[in-house]
């Protein structure tokens, strides 16, 4: 069974056009001016411009304020467990390349209890696009500190203030092999449907990891990332490759080095892409490995390369 | 399909017989090998089961593998029979001993009367026990002689397996292919190597050294299906490809990783596929998604990997996801004995999940019955959108037997994801009958899209907390699996419908079960069998069985835990507060003897 066969005929021709009114769903279960909404809403618009055939959004989640995301999106999708979303999608992605995979979720999610899964779905270079609404804090199970915290963030568990040093997200992506690694703030939703289209068109594991203030228990965490809250919103300048002398100092995104070192600037940092490579995804990989098995089998039937397995074992 | 048995055949090449020789017909013959496990035994063991089944004779094995990292001592054990063979065996008719401490070990294992068969190089034998006979080769230096300096100890297992040969009088043409098989497609100076230890072996004069010629006497079999000869994780894998699975995740264990690793080459030829994940969390989860995306996919372990992949599971039942999870059971708790067996993983299976999340487990009985297992716990998961869970051991993943070749053409399950648009009022979860999911892709008429959801949730699977919501779900889950127990068949009696004792059975203790009803039967003891596949939910009718013998007697591989009963005699007591339930358990990781049933039972 090859997985493509899977996928019906051209999709009939009569297909409405996507609307926001047809893929919003349930209303949002998060607290008033949560960073979320913007997500979705910047999410909203992505789907809207792209008119993708409706069945073939897939919305994934695992467990987290933000991870509610694919009950408020008309969609397929699963809401699945805490910290295992990535493995989830994988298999999603690469059982189905007709689909188009969208993971969603937060900081305790990805980088806590999920932070391996992070890591392996990165260095296999799995087709899907990620995104990680960071607040700092976990919100769902109220103020309790999580990966990303800062020193000092003062939460129930740390009530005198956080001691563990935080993960950094973009350094952590970029070191395990994720091939597009991007920062971005749910304040700024132009930037934020930048990203989510750059990310979704990359081939390979695509991952934002957008600011999303958790107006709850973090309220003003990512203010001096906001010009309107008196904050300076910093762009990653990327190079235009046309030889002129402003360019010497763009940022290369296929440069690893570079990609650290400005994930080094201190709080609030840059927003934009980071790292961007093509390297093989899995997905290309297992497909060219199931190719040459089939061509192996001279493309028998199920039931001839099962028999002649058996034949041989008599 | 060869229709002629293992013997007898003519070997003019043979060094010509002893006339004094009396010869024996043997029905069945338990062949212990007994060496360290870089010696090759497996291999030579391997050989002669392959050759028994080729020849339609029965045939077990049984083998234990140190958990050292390689070396140490190890045995493999072959019983072939003109009847059905149903265990290893309780002891040996032939011990072939390679080393001193082989001797030691197993020489215990040797019946009285039985053949002794050693490396003279290397073992010194106490012959002043007369209950043996003793055949002294030179394995190691005859071994070197053949094939020269550079095959060190090499070779030995090959040698040997040319002894057996000339002992047993094999079909050498046979074993000369089988070898030729094994080796070929290396390089070719192995194969005829290899082709010149087993020559070298059977040209030795060997039956000079015996007083009795053995030959089996001819199969009794008369099935016209050809026999297929391979392991329990073979017939496993094998049974969940005919069963139609073609997506698959896992993480490597003891004794479970030859299934991943038959399944990672064998799905791409059907356009599948299985990821070795970075561990059993992502396995399980991978798996999930696989199946979520319209394929039904397996993973599995062992005990200690089945509990990481606990949490997900839960998911899988509430969501409801159809899921295989297959446990090849070692020794636990932990890490426990991981090459040994044990069927301490019954409770696991069943309550192993939080919240009320009931699934199905299934056990496997023998070699042949992994195939068919696989194949039914497939099918159970895609008709009720459950996790199944196929309960194998240690055992049965390493012994190989031989068994009707599986009507393939029959059994071949090809589904494919099921994308045909759903009409409007499709709902994900609905109250009053089976989930069946729409998989991504799939167009839904009515616009509405569906989310699945390890949240309490509403038909149309919306999260909901309401009390009604909650029971109606939680009663809904539970019902399919009692529709389930009502469409199992009501397992049939080995022996007669009543009697004085009735020995209850799961899993790998089949064979010696079985035999142990044979043995007592035959010296006139009113005993019965009843071995389930099913365990849970459990089929319909037991009680009528139960009913109709005095003692029930649960015989497992499992501890008799704080109340004095192992793993199922306690789902028995607990479902048929019945207190005739009793339990015979033990816990030395070796598999049942028969003797050890029948002392058990009637001691």
């Amino acid at each position: 069974m090859n997985p493509v066969d899977a996928v019906p005929a051209t999709p009939p021709p009569e297909r409405e056009k996507l609307t926001k009114k047809a893929i919003t769903a349930d209303h949002p279960t998060w607290c008033p001016a949560c960073g979320d909404f913007a997500v979705l809403a910047s999410f909203y618009k992505v789907i809207e411009k792209r008119q993708l055939p409706h069945e073939n959004i897939v919305t994934l989640a695992g467990i987290g304020c933000s991870s509610r995301f694919p009950y408020f999106v008309n969609s397929h999708g699963a809401h699945f467990i805490h910290g295992r979303a990535v493995p989830l999608a994988s298999a999603i992605s690469l059982a189905r390349p007709d689909l188009h995979v969208f993971l969603f979720g937060g900081d305790g999610d990805g980088f806590s209890i999920g932070g391996n899964h992070l890591d392996h779905g990165a260095r296999k270079n799995i087709r899907l696009t990620y995104v990680i609404m960071d607040n700092f804090v976990y919100g769902l199970t109220k103020k309790q500190t999580s990966p990303t915290s800062p020193i000092g963030y003062r939460s129930k568990t740390d009530p005198t203030g956080a001691i563990d040093h935080p993960v950094n997200p973009i350094k952590k992506l970029i070191a395990a092999g994720a091939t597009f690694v991007a920062r971005t703030h749910a304040a700024q939703v132009n930037h934020m449907i930048q990203m989510i289209e750059r990310a979704m068109d990359h081939d390979g594991f695509s991952v934002i990891e957008c600011l999303s203030e958790c107006i709850e228990f973090y309220p003003g965490a990512f203010d001096a990332g906001n010009p309107r809250k008196g904050g300076e919103f910093k762009l990653i300048e990327e190079k235009k490759w046309d030889d002129s002398p402003e360019d010497e100092t763009r940022h290369d995104v296929t440069d690893e080095i570079a990609a650290y070192r400005l994930a080094d600037a201190p709080f609030p940092g840059y927003f934009g892409v980071f790292y961007e490579i093509d390297r093989p995804t899995k997905n290309a990989l297992e497909q060219k490995w199931i190719e040459a098995s089939r061509a192996k089998t001279g493309n028998a039937t199920d039931l001839e390369i099962l028999q002649k397995t058996f034949d041989r074992m008599k | 399909m060869s229709s002629s048995p293992v013997l007898p055949e003519p070997a003019p090449s043979l060094p010509t017989g002893r006339a004094d020789l009396r010869p024996e017909h043997i029905r069945d013959a338990v062949i212990r090998l007994a060496g360290n496990s870089q010696d090759g035994i497996q291999t030579a063991g391997a050989f002669l089961a392959r050759l028994a089944g080729r020849s339609a004779q029965d045939v077990m094995t049984y083998m234990t593998i140190p958990s050292t990292i390689s070396g140490g001592p190890s045995i493999f054990q072959v019983r072939i029979g003109s009847g059905e063979v149903l265990s290893a065996g309780d002891e040996a008719d032939f011990l072939v001993a390679f080393y001193q401490h082989s001797y030691e070990n197993h020489v215990d294992f040797l019946r009285e009367g039985g053949v002794l068969l050693y490396d003279s190089d290397q073992v010194q034998p106490n012959r002043d026990d007369k209950r043996f006979v003793y055949v002294g080769v030179p394995i190691t230096g005859l071994t070197v002689e053949a094939l020269g300096g550079t095959a060190k100890d090499k070779g030995k297992n090959i040698f040997v397996l040319g002894l057996l040969a000339s002992i047993f009088h094999l079909n050498t043409e046979k074993l000369k292919g089988l070898i030729r098989e094994r080796f070929g497609g290396k390089d070719e100076s192995i194969v005829s190597t290899a082709l010149m230890a087993f020559q070298a072996g059977y040209a030795y004069p060997v039956r000079n050294l015996l007083s009795t010629l053995y030959e089996f006497e001819p199969s009794p079999r008369t099935s016209d299906r050809a026999q297929v000869t391979m392991d329990g994780n073979q017939a496993l894998a094998y049974g969940l490809i005919a069963g139609g699975v073609r997506y698959g995740a896992g993480y490597p264990i003891t004794p479970w990783s030859s299934v991943m690793e038959i399944l990672r080459s064998e799905f791409p030829k059907y356009g599948g596929l299985f990821v070795q994940a970075e561990d059993e969390l992502a396995a399980v989860s991978l798996a999930l998604g696989f199946s979520y995306s319209g394929s039904l996919a397996v993973t599995g372990s062992a005990g200690p990997g089945i509990s990481l992949k606990a949490e997900a599971i839960g998911w899988a039942s509430m969501a409801e996801i159809p899921l295989i999870v297959v446990n090849v059971q070692r020794g636990g708790p932990s890490t426990g004995l991981p090459t040994n067996v044990e069927q301490s993983d019954l409770y696991q299976a069943i309550f192993g999940g939080h919240g009320d999340s009931p699934r199905v487990v299934l056990a496997a009985a023998t070699v042949e019955d992994c195939f068919y297992t696989a194949l039914e716990a497939a099918r159970i998961a895609r008709k009720y959108s459950t996790p199944v869970f196929i309960l194998s051991d240690s055992s049965l993943a390493t012994r190989i037997e031989a068994f009707d070749e599986p009507n393939l053409a029959e059994l071949m399950q090809e589904p494919k994801p099921d994308l045909t648009p759903r009409p409007t009022g499709f709902k994900p979860y609905p109250l009053e009958a089976i989930t069946q999911h729409a998989p991504p892709g799939t167009r839904m008429l009515e616009g509405k899209y569906p989310v699945v959801t390890g949240l309490e949730h509403d038909e149309m699977g919306h999260p909901t907390a309401s009390p009604r919501l909650h029971a109606g779900m939680t009663a809904k889950r539970r019902k399919k699996y009692q529709q389930l127990a009502d469409e199992l068949p009501v397992p049939k009696v080995h022996g007669d419908p009543e009697g004085e004792v009735l020995l209850v059975g799961w899993g790998s203790t089949y064979g010696p079960i079985y035999e142990a009803v044979n043995r007592a039967r035959a010296r006139g003891e009113r005993v019965s069998a009843l071995h389930l596949r099913h365990l849970h939910p459990l089929p319909r009718g037991l009680d009528s069985i139960f009913e109709r013998f005095r003692r029930i007697v649960v015989v497992e591989m499992n501890d008799q835990g704080l109340y004095g009963h192992g793993q199922l005699a306690t789902v028995l007591r607990a479902q048929f507060c019945d207190p005739k339930i009793e339990s015979l358990t033990k816990t030395d990781g070796l598999t049942y003897r028969v003797r050890e049933i029948l002392e058990g039972t009637f001691q």
